[in-house]
């Protein structure tokens, strides 16, 4: 192996060479990326902004579509891989590095110094790079709706998700789940993350991304953001109701019936940025046991923090409000209940457990549903406090906010796209991701299935998984695959050159999924699986 | 009791890993090539940059030393099989209580003259990779011999390196020796779409060389074409030189019997390098295939350990890929059939798909499937082949078989249009896709 791992530092001389069309698409497009950046330096003049803006948008636009024809258009249909681990963009090399360190930058400044990119402060004009937005914020939000670091932020998030998309579906054109898929993504992220919030801004109405479910939208159930909504009317109590929903009936049962992939994959705005723009990055993903061991404990840790952060959030407000049918009273023998419940499934299904080498995920868990029984029950005695919990409420809100709302989903989940691959946010952090994979584990139709004995142990699947799945280790065993991370994106069937790996819904999870299948030979009789 | 295994490929690991997972005995298992074991067939894919070298190591090292499995990367000069023991390149020994080979194939280099020179390369070791990589620098064309799987894994390599590739076939269609002639033509028609220049009906006469290296090439039409590269991809032997003065019993490869077992007492062979003496009615004596292997590792592993079996394949699978045609075959689809073979055979209008449904036209017994750019499920068409199903009773199941991924279209009905317009009969697609009914028949 030395010797072969040797022969890969040769790669640097298999340089992939760029094609005409690939040039082309590459000056148009950095020349309407370098249009973008130009106006942090204020030397445009205003009449000239709606012209130059436009002008970048469709020029980056542009240039990554002819890049996408170069790149594929010439090219038979079927899996385009090449040059994947040999160009420095694509396997970390000074590239990477370098977009890594650039789209990281812009988030630092995004989240707590919009002043720099040109936001205007306490009323005053926007400049730079969010002045650069206001043609597009006035044109959809009505007169005077000028932009905001996040409308900014939104325009070019919705643009990578079009524009990447394209060239996603034009890669995979030969495979109609990844198209439908795609367009899914595509029209989620521009109707329900970009067009209906700028409508309703344009109403007056507040914000909502109807697709952004608790926990993820993690300030769903905020003060401001539950009062905003019960002072809108009957849309905001829609709002409202279809959130709650969103939570307790409509993900639940989709989730049955056909994994977190509904979400994750074909819904999600975080999950449409991996799957489009972060394409390119998805072999990045680290596949060791080390590595999903941290992600087991950081995900679900993060699930719950966020879950008792919404439960203090919840009682605080409350605390402070009455007239409402659930009393403070009700809620918290609710919650109270809900641990009792929920620790008596935990205790129930200690041995499987500990069987399974998760002790400290068993006391940890329990230690977490414990305290919550003591802190409600205290609670319940100091009627009258507004934080549930010993630490202030806001405390929690503003770590959780500062911490992993922001720094990890953002700076980290995208900024890391060109070394970490494209789904760190959601296989380390995102507390949506841990409970619908919790009910994917648990209670859902879904899972891959393997073909028979056709695997060869090739690495395809493992590679391209980009929550960083070892795939392969269960099809070699002919074993199906039930886990609690995979968001059914389906490449790893796309790129499997034997035809293994088929993403079925299907009935109750049964000895399928287990290892005890052999691989050929069962105990009592030589032949083909058992 | 210590086993030792020559061989770290597929057929050697597989052995490895199911004598640990039944028993305590010490497992040794040597290699000349590399460490840990890799999937062969995914060394194309480390070329062309889809994966590094790291990625087809199925088990890290960590996990042989979890699961006690000695690994020693030494070459083996020969075997004392009276005295149970191994010798080593370095002149060291090691005992064995029970011994497997499994050193796999060598490619068939041929007599070509010529054959010496810089620039003749074959594709099979993990180091032929950093050869084919270097040669790649100063390749204005490459020249493949051999219309088999490994011809056009390394036409793809080159492909991918935008090097323009000549390949020489000897039948008058790209492994027309296996495949049907219908799909044969599909996959050369493929691998000409390439701008890969097909020669067919052309064998290599001579290599000329310039300075020690490869310059040109003469083919048995007489055409002379410049080159600085020649793949020879003419097939593979089993690879046992290093056992020719010992008492093994040898023909092409290790003979054994249906147990594995060699002539000598508490000796294996398995894989590419065993030639089974008495092999099943419709299968080769050598199968240098990687499931095959798997099987014979398993075998192998569980004979040792006293549950004695007998090898029985069972029904014949095999699948590749050709640039971007998927291939899958199930049973036996022969080239060139006997009478009395009935074959159902639909091909896309414009699409690089086709599936062709082999049945006895007295028994109407289904005997194989042979899908181009389909996915069919092995269980269930292994199921429909050894239970001798009919064929209009797997025609009206057939959905039954469809692995293809959500979406995608399905063209079964097509099949059962075309066998009814071939027998005036009205048969109807009775099943709708659905893996509770997919389950439901498996458990039957």
């Amino acid at each position: 192996m030395n010797q072969i791992n040797h022969s890969l530092s040769l790669t640097e001389s298999a340089k992939r060479p760029l094609n005409i069309f690939q040039n082309i698409g590459s000056i148009i497009g950095f020349s309407g990326l370098a249009t973008l950046l130009i106006s942090l330096l204020n030397i445009y003049a205003e009449s000239q902004v709606p012209y130059l803006f436009y002008g970048a948008i469709g020029a980056i636009s542009l240039g990554t579509i002819i890049y996408t024809i170069g790149s594929y258009g010439g090219k038979t249909e079927g899996i385009k891989n090449d040059y994947n681990w040999l160009s420095g963009l694509t396997s970390k090399g000074s590239f990477a590095w370098i977009a890594g360190i650039f789209i990281t930058t812009f988030y630092v400044f995004l989240y707590w110094f919009p002043q720099h990119l040109g936001l205007g402060e306490s009323g005053a004009a926007n400049k730079g790079l969010v002045g650069f937005f206001d043609p597009l914020s006035v044109l959809l939000k009505g007169e005077g709706k000028f932009a905001s670091q996040w409308f900014m932020y939104g325009t070019l998030y919705t643009l990578a998700i079009l524009i990447f998309g394209i060239k996603f579906i034009v890669k995979y054109r030969h495979n109609r789940y990844q198209v439908i898929r795609t367009i899914s993504v595509m029209v989620f992220q521009l109707g329900f993350a970009f067009i209906i919030p700028a409508f309703l801004e344009r109403m007056s109405l507040p914000y909502n991304d109807f697709k952004n479910v608790w926990p993820l939208n993690y300030y769903f159930f905020d003060t401001w953001n539950i009062n905003g909504m019960l002072n809108a009317g009957n849309i905001g109590l829609f709002m409202l109701i279809f959130g709650i929903a969103m939570v307790l009936i409509i993900t639940p049962i989709l989730t049955y019936f056909f994994g977190k992939r509904w979400y994750c994959s074909w819904v999600c705005g975080c999950g449409g940025l991996a799957e489009t723009a972060g394409d390119s990055f998805r072999h990045l993903s680290d596949k060791s046991q080390s590595a999903w061991k941290i992600e087991r404990w950081m995900i679900h840790l993060v699930l719950a923090i966020s879950v008792l952060m919404t439960i203090a959030v919840i009682y605080n407000y409350r605390a402070q409000e009455t007239g409402y049918l659930v009393t403070t009273e009700i809620f918290l023998i609710g919650i109270f209940s809900l641990a009792l419940i929920l620790s008596g499934f935990v205790i129930y299904n200690r041995n499987k457990w500990i069987k399974k080498q998760n002790k400290i995920a068993f006391q940890i868990t329990g230690g977490i549903l414990l305290s919550l029984i003591a802190f409600t029950a205290y609670s319940y005695f100091l009627k009258g406090s507004n934080d549930l919990f010993v630490i202030q409420t806001y405390k929690i809100q503003k770590f959780y906010g500062f911490y992993i709302g922001a720094a990890f989903s953002g700076v980290i989940g995208v900024g890391f796209y060109p070394l970490m691959g494209s789904r760190v946010w959601c296989r380390f952090g995102c507390p949506m991701a841990a409970l619908l994979g919790l009910q994917q584990k648990f209670f859902s139709r879904f899972r891959i299935t393997t073909n028979g004995s056709q695997c060869i142990s090739c690495g395809n699947c493992s590679t391209y998984c980009e929550m960083g799945i070892d795939v392969r280790a269960y099809a070699e065993k002919g074993q199906d695959i039930v886990r609690a991370s995979c968001v059914g994106c389906g490449i790893c069937s796309a790129v499997c050159p034997r035809g293994v790996l088929k993403l079925e819904n299907g009935p109750a999870i049964q000895d399928r999924a287990t290892a005890k299948r052999a691989i050929f030979i069962s105990e009592d009789k030589v032949g083909l699986l058992d | 009791m210590k086993i030792v295994i020559i061989g770290n490929g597929i057929s050697g690991i597989t052995a490895a890993k199911t004598l640990r997972k039944h028993s305590d005995h010490q497992i040794i298992v040597l290699s000349d090539e590399s460490e840990l074991f890799f999937s062969r067939t995914a060394l194309m894919y480390v070329f062309m940059g889809h994966m590094r070298a790291k990625d087809i190591i199925p088990h890290n090292k960590k996990f042989y030393d979890d699961n006690n499995i000695e690994l020693y990367l030494t070459r083996v000069r020969t075997v004392d099989f009276d005295s149970k023991s191994i010798i080593l390149e370095d002149d060291n020994f090691i005992d064995y209580d029970r011994l497997i080979i499994a050193t796999g194939s060598k490619p068939r280099l041929m007599n070509w003259p010529g054959k010496q020179l810089d620039g003749v390369q074959t594709l099979y070791h993990i180091q032929d990779l950093e050869n084919i990589e270097r040669l790649c620098e100063n390749m204005e064309r490459g020249i493949i011999v051999g219309g088999g799987l490994i011809g056009v894994e390394l036409a793809e390599m080159l492909h991918s390196r935008n090097i323009p590739v000549t390949m020489l076939v000897r039948e008058s269609q790209y492994w027309s020796s296996v495949l049907p002639l219908e799909e044969a033509k599909m996959v050369s028609d493929h691998i000409r779409k390439h701008s890969i220049d097909l020669k067919l009906n052309t064998e290599l006469k001579e290599i000329w060389g310039d300075k020690k290296k490869v310059k040109m090439i003469l083919t048995n039409t007489g055409e002379k074409i410049n080159c600085e590269f020649v793949g020879l991809t003419v097939g593979v032997q089993p690879n046992i030189d290093f056992l020719h003065f010992t008492k093994l019993e040898k023909n092409k490869g290790i003979l054994i019997n249906d147990r594995l077992e060699t002539n000598m007492e508490g000796v294996y062979a398995i894989g590419d390098c065993a030639e089974i003496r008495n092999p099943k009615e419709g299968r080769k004596n050598i199968e240098a295939v990687w499931y095959t292997g798997r099987m014979m590792g398993e075998l192998a592993a569980h004979n040792i350990l006293g549950k004695e079996m007998n090898y029985n394949p069972g029904v014949w699978f095999n699948s590749a890929k050709f640039f971007d045609i998927e291939y899958q075959v199930y049973g036996s689809v022969p080239n060139n059939p006997r009478e009395g073979i009935g074959q159902l055979f639909w091909k896309h209008p414009k699409k690089n798909k086709s599936i062709r449904l082999v049945y006895d036209l007295s028994t109407k017994e289904i005997m194989g499937f042979n899908l181009m750019g389909i996915r069919y499920r092995h269980e269930v068409c292994e199921k429909w082949i050894s239970e001798k199903t009919h064929i209009e009773d797997v025609l009206s199941n057939l959905t039954l078989a469809n692995f293809d991924p959500e979406f995608f279209s399905s063209y079964e009905r097509l099949l059962v249009d075309a066998y009814n317009q071939e027998t005036g009969s009205s048969l109807k697609l009775k099943q709708k896709k659905s893996l509770y009914k997919v389950l439901n028949f498996l458990s039957k």
